[in-house]
């Protein structure tokens, strides 16, 4: 019995340290992980490429500082000022556009701030502002935080000066959602993650499509010139993976209920142009 | 109570059918603990002895921050660490962020203090007892300490086994300088945290079960390896 039990630990310990041939760290945000597109993606990009790639989901804000300081190999975020940022700072060779869906509001059932008749994103803000129904905020520097932040400065109005019924959790998409169906509030989130949600409680989509709600998704590699350690060929080729007609398939045929979460843009043809014959 | 009962129901037919990712994550977990707590053990129980018999200045000082240090932030653990091994920090060229090794670091500092401070507890109430006769036998500081791992080895599992509960359960510090990477850094305690996030809390629940029933085995194994509570025996 004593022997077994040592052994059993002994193995333990020494198990589970296989590694595989190839592998790159790409870090992604919470919203595209939590969209369950990664687990269809990734599977396929092993059997084609015979890469592993490591995700490391955290917001957008997180994700850049990963890339700059060069502890990860390329970055697949969602706000497009923080991009191109990155790309100007040197931290980025370039900004490859993949994909995009569109974020959402999400509220009560019964929407008490009536914001599902609202003619625009700024309107049904507004209409959150005067009832101050609870809205819940990211408030962590991510995609969907930003872009949060630049629709309530179309409204004039600055979230400092709000009251109690504005919280801002400082959380990932998933726990600020889990927050907004305990407080029964509104919340913005990215359409995807609200899908794939599971604790969706008495929450509702509350209202969506306005054009100003659309949401890129880019893939930006570290630039090797930085970090000669990141492995740039690597995550070229994931680049290539990326934009073609195989992924195009795989992201455009990604559905949940029924519903289609995004839309392939990436522009195969452009890069094409500017990388160097090979 | 409903997910309640749906983390139970899930956590059976987890073990049962041996999902292939829960064992993969579960023997990681079993893998980082077992090892940042042979390593921490192996720093923290002869500073512990060394602390009760040996006389110096900052003696008290000394002790005192090592009390102070096990109630250490694990998350500010995993922010330091991360810092230390980020390609841009000081030991980037290792390249050892997002890896075991990185966790298990990570989890070394913050059980040290706590496995050291209860070690110190039982070994300086044994070193009363043994002072006048090892004194009066002329030890070498040496032998004083072995002797008294040695007699306090009870008290020692105990101190060590509370360094592997705080290790195991630890989520703060190994989300930061692991990543959660599936198939590379992903453990129980992260894949919980991940879990909760996507709202499937049947299945984040299910694991904590998991991890909990974990616990528990590994203490019984241990008292049972080290035969303690029983009767006649040391």
């Amino acid at each position: 019995m004593k022997r077994h039990l040592v052994l059993g630990f002994a193995f333990t310990l020494l198990g589970g340290g296989a590694f595989a041939a190839e592998d790159m760290k790409m870090a992604v945000t919470t919203s595209f992980h939590n969209s369950g597109l990664a687990e269809v993606l990734l599977p396929e990009i092993k059997a084609d490429l015979d890469l592993d790639v490591h995700l490391l989901v955290v917001g957008t804000g997180q994700a850049i500082r990963l890339g700059e300081a060069g502890d990860v190999d390329a970055i697949l975020v969602h706000s497009r000022a923080a991009e191109e940022g990155f790309v100007a700072t040197g931290y980025g060779t370039h900004r490859r556009e993949i994909m995009y869906n569109d974020f959402i509001f999400v509220g009560p059932a019964d929407d008490p701030a009536a914001i599902g008749t609202a003619l625009s994103a700024t309107a049904a803000l507004r209409r959150i502002a005067e009832t101050e129904a609870v809205f819940v905020s990211r408030g962590d520097d991510s995609g969907t935080h930003k872009k949060e932040q630049s629709l309530w400065s179309n409204t004039g109005l600055d979230p400092e000066e709000f009251g109690d019924w504005y919280r801002a959790v400082g959380a990932g998409m998933g726990a600020a959602l889990n927050t907004a169906v305990g407080l029964n509030g509104y919340i913005l989130s990215d359409r995807a993650s609200w899908l794939n949600f599971g604790n969706k409680g008495d929450m509702a989509l509350a209202y969506a499509g306005d054009p100003v709600l659309f949401n890129q998704y880019a893939y930006l590699p570290v630039n090797p010139d930085r970090h000669a350690h990141v492995k740039h060929d690597l995550a070229e080729q994931l680049e290539q993976w990326l934009v073609s007609d195989r992924a195009k398939a795989l992201i455009d045929g990604y559905q949940i209920n029924g519903e289609a979460l995004f839309v392939f843009n990436a522009d195969a043809e452009a890069e094409a142009e500017a990388a160097p014959a090979q | 109570m409903d997910t309640l009962w749906g983390g139970l129901t899930k956590a059976f037919w987890l073990v049962v059918t041996r999902d292939s990712d829960l064992l993969e994550i579960a023997l990681r977990s079993l893998q980082v603990t077992g090892i940042a707590l042979a390593i921490a053990s192996v720093i923290a129980l002869p500073l512990a002895a060394f602390l009760a018999v040996r006389r110096f200045r900052y003696r008290r000082t000394v002790i005192a921050l090592l009390n102070a240090l096990m109630g250490l932030p694990p998350v500010v653990v995993g922010l330091i660490v991360y810092l230390l091994l980020s390609r841009s920090g000081p030991l980037g060229v290792l390249g050892l962020l997002f890896t075991p090794t990185a966790m298990v670091i990570a989890q070394v500092i913050i059980i040290v203090p706590l496995i050291a401070s209860i070690a110190h507890q039982s070994i300086r109430d044994l070193w009363q007892e043994y002072h006048d006769l090892l004194i009066s036998m002329n030890v070498t500081q040496g032998q004083k300490i072995r002797t008294l791992l040695w007699d306090c080895r009870r008290a020692l599992l105990t101190a060590s086994l509370a360094g592997f509960g705080r290790a195991i359960g630890e989520v703060g510090a190994i989300m930061i300088v692991g990543g959660n990477i599936d198939h590379a850094t992903r453990v129980l305690t992260t894949a919980i945290a991940l879990e909760t996030g996507k709202g499937d809390f049947a299945l984040a629940l299910a694991l904590g079960f998991v991890l909990i029933a974990l616990a528990i085995l590994i203490n019984l194994a241990i008292h049972v390896l080290s035969r303690t509570e029983r009767e006649g025996r040391w």
